[in-house]
């Protein structure tokens, strides 16, 4: 039942939401039923809007409640903090979403809550909106539940009955951090839940084997969130971090989310002017490099470059790295090596080795195909652009990584860059 | 210079690659009916549709073709663009061509022609997810959902198979206002409908809004509910319009009721 002020609490449990950065419907497809409202359509999943800031809308993100009982520095939440607070009653919360839903405005619900009480106390309600949405509303569409820290195995797997995907956010990689800005929470306290929805999902898939009606668990696997710059993590922390999440069978995601200065006033977070938006930006392609460009953790970040360029994309800091790894030949070499040249994707990879079976490929071709000629051309040697001596390539091993990186920069980027460096001077 | 003169259906050009083989020639354009002709045009053939014939045409290609190269070739013709006739022209009579035991053109996108198709067959798709994305239903007091929209390329056919697995248990009705057309589901059937001519809609086709005597009480209210959520979610540190427009073109918009 909706009452007259449903909009102020939505409001303000909305605004306690936003911060997690998770939002995607992916990771599982599952068609209409016949009794049921709505379905999942896998894939990348479908956002249904885009705020002002650009990310996009796809659940309703929001929260049950935003009281909490603990003090994270780095969380708007927090109990000492003076905030608006809100609890959504459950009917309240099944009829917006539903409703919402049967409109098209959105692709499912994605519940968090603030820990009332303790953490199975709040785990239990999440299951019980999710077992309400399933069996009572007949709901088939998407459902993201965060499982609260420190819940218990069997609130965990109650609720991964119901839910597509479930996440337990680290938000700070190194523990010693973690225990500083959030001193009631342990590393233990997450990767517990993740362990036991790890578990779940595996016995889930030896049952499935033998009985096929067996219903799914958490058929969208888990995700994660880490937060960006609020302490002094390195970009090795957080990527090691990833690297070994993925390496788990049902971690699907990793969210960076670059730390937006909530709390000013507390002395042992940084006084940010704005989130570090581009490091959060680089982090990212680090990741997609690890996932989908088949590069190692090792490969992106190590000892000695402990943090991503921020000037240029990890990819194409790798290959100023590693001149010896070129020129890739676009008509021979295999995918894996193609893959690796800035300014080729996975789409325009699978392109030239699908078409290279037909003729020779030129780099008109690869223009025609959306490879971005003006980084790769330093990288390949194709149909005409040979390293032959009347028709020599200029290309990373003839002009030097140093010399070349500068030509790879933006003139925006440099401007930029030149303008950090200036001591300004305020004359008021 | 060989004009074709088609009447610019998928059948019209199914017929032109017939007539092509049998009269043995080669057009360099093809144009619409009373579209006016190319510079240097010397000789022109009026294309006669048949469905027996575009028929045989099609299925030549089922049996040259594997299923998702058919499926490229029926989605891109939705596209409606002017553009996309000469090179889907010609790709045809390339797998014709291709002779016995040789690769298949269709993954050869080093060729001009293949490569102009599979462009345009993505940007319908685009088109279609984006459908998928922003269609905003009203409720209507029968129990009517409603959604108007106005694709750049013909896509209502691809995407009601997706509204009818997810909203199989809703009536609904989702109208183009640009071509004057749209589907309803009654729960049951699908059936395409036209309204006649100069008759007055319930809805308005400009904004999408429906007439007010006709939208359900509780509409509005979520309809608020909606903006609000939407403007909350947006974190102001973070604002970059320039991301939601690349994402979210401003044409849509008139229809998003969070942008109304």
């Amino acid at each position: 039942m909706l009452t007259e002020n449903t909009m102020e609490k939505l409001q303000i449990l909305a605004e306690s939401a936003k911060y997690d950065v998770s939002c995607s419907s992916s990771g599982t497809v599952r068609g209409g039923r016949k009794d049921m409202v709505g379905n999942t359509v896998g894939g990348i999943g479908i956002c249904h809007s885009f705020a002002d800031d650009g990310r996009c809308i796809s659940l309703l993100k929001v929260m049950l409640t935003n009281y909490c009982m603990y003090d994270c520095a780095y969380c708007i939440n927090r109990r000492s903090n003076d905030i608006r607070r809100a609890t959504l009653s459950v009917s309240e919360l099944e009829e917006i979403t539903m409703e919402f839903y049967r409109r098209n405005y959105i692709e499912g619900l994605f519940l968090s809550s603030g820990v009332v009480r303790s953490p199975d106390y709040t785990m239990e309600r999440l299951a019980a909106i999710a077992r309400d949405l399933r069996t009572k509303h007949r709901f088939n569409g998407y459902i993201h539940l965060k499982s609260i820290p420190g819940a218990s195995r069997e609130l965990l797997s109650e609720a991964g009955k119901y839910a597509d995907r479930m996440s337990v956010n680290i938000e700070i990689p190194r523990e010693e951090s973690l225990k500083l800005l959030a001193p009631e929470k342990n590393h233990q306290s997450v990767f517990q839940p993740m362990q036991f929805i790890q578990q779940g999902v595996l016995e889930n898939k030896e049952d499935r084997k033998r009985m096929r009606h067996v219903p799914r668990f958490v058929p969208a696997g888990q995700s994660t969130q880490m937060i960006v710059g609020a302490t002094n993590e390195t970009d090795l922390d957080i990527l090691g971090m990833s690297a070994a999440l993925y390496g788990r069978p049902t971690m699907r995601r990793v969210y960076y989310s670059g730390y937006v200065s909530v709390n000013t006033y507390d002395p042992r977070l940084p006084v940010l002017k704005q989130p570090p938006l581009v490091r959060e930006n680089r982090l990212y392609q680090a990741d997609w490099l690890m996932r989908f460009y088949h590069f190692r953790v090792d490969e992106i970040v190590d000892e000695q470059h402990s943090n991503l360029d921020l000037d240029v994309d990890p990819k194409l800091s790798w290959a100023l790295r590693h001149p010896e790894e070129f020129p890739v030949d676009i008509n021979h070499d295999d995918y894996e090596r193609i893959l690796r040249v800035p300014g080729i994707g996975v789409k325009s990879a699978l392109m030239i080795v699908s078409s290279r079976r037909f003729s020779r490929i030129t780099s008109y071709h690869l223009k025609k195909m959306g490879v971005v000629m003006k980084k790769a051309k330093y990288f390949i040697t194709c149909h005409e652009l040979t390293d032959s001596y009347a028709n020599p390539v200029v290309g990373i091993n003839e002009l030097h990584p140093e010399r070349l990186k500068p030509l790879l920069v933006s003139k925006a980027q440099q401007k930029k860059a030149a303008a950090e460096l200036q001591l300004k001077i305020n004359f008021k | 210079m060989l004009v074709y003169i088609f009447d610019r259906t998928l059948d019209g050009l199914l017929c032109a690659v017939f007539d092509a083989f049998s009269l043995r020639q080669q057009p360099e354009a093809l144009v619409g009916r009373g579209e006016p002709l190319p510079l240097f045009c010397d000789e022109t053939h009026w294309v006669e549709t048949a469905e027996d014939r575009a028929q045989r045409v099609w299925r030549g290609l089922e049996k040259r073709l594997g299923k998702d190269a058919l499926r490229m070739l029926a989605v891109s013709y939705l596209s409606e663009l002017s553009e996309l006739d000469l090179p889907l022209f010609n790709y045809i009579c390339k797998i014709f061509r291709r002779p016995e035991g040789s690769r298949c053109v269709e993954l050869n996108f080093a060729d001009p022609d293949v490569l102009a198709v599979r462009n345009i067959c993505r940007k319908v798709l685009h088109e279609q997810l984006r459908m998928k994305q922003f269609i905003r239903f009203q409720k209507a007091k029968d129990g009517t959902y409603l959604a108007v929209v106005s694709p750049d390329h013909d896509v209502l056919p691809l995407v009601t198979d997706h509204f009818r697995d997810r909203f199989g248990d809703q009536p609904w009705l989702i109208y183009d206002a640009k071509r004057q057309y749209g589907f309803h589901y009654d729960q049951q059937n699908l059936t395409r409908i036209q309204f006649p001519e100069g008759e007055r809609l319930p809805f308005d086709l400009k904004s999408g809004q429906m007439d007010e005597q006709i939208l359900s009480e509780n509409d509005k209210t979520f309809q608020e509910l909606w903006r609000t959520y939407f403007k909350a979610v947006c974190i102001q540190e973070r604002m970059n319009p320039r991301k939601q427009l690349n994402d979210m073109p401003r044409r849509y918009w008139k229809y998003m009721t969070e942008k109304q």
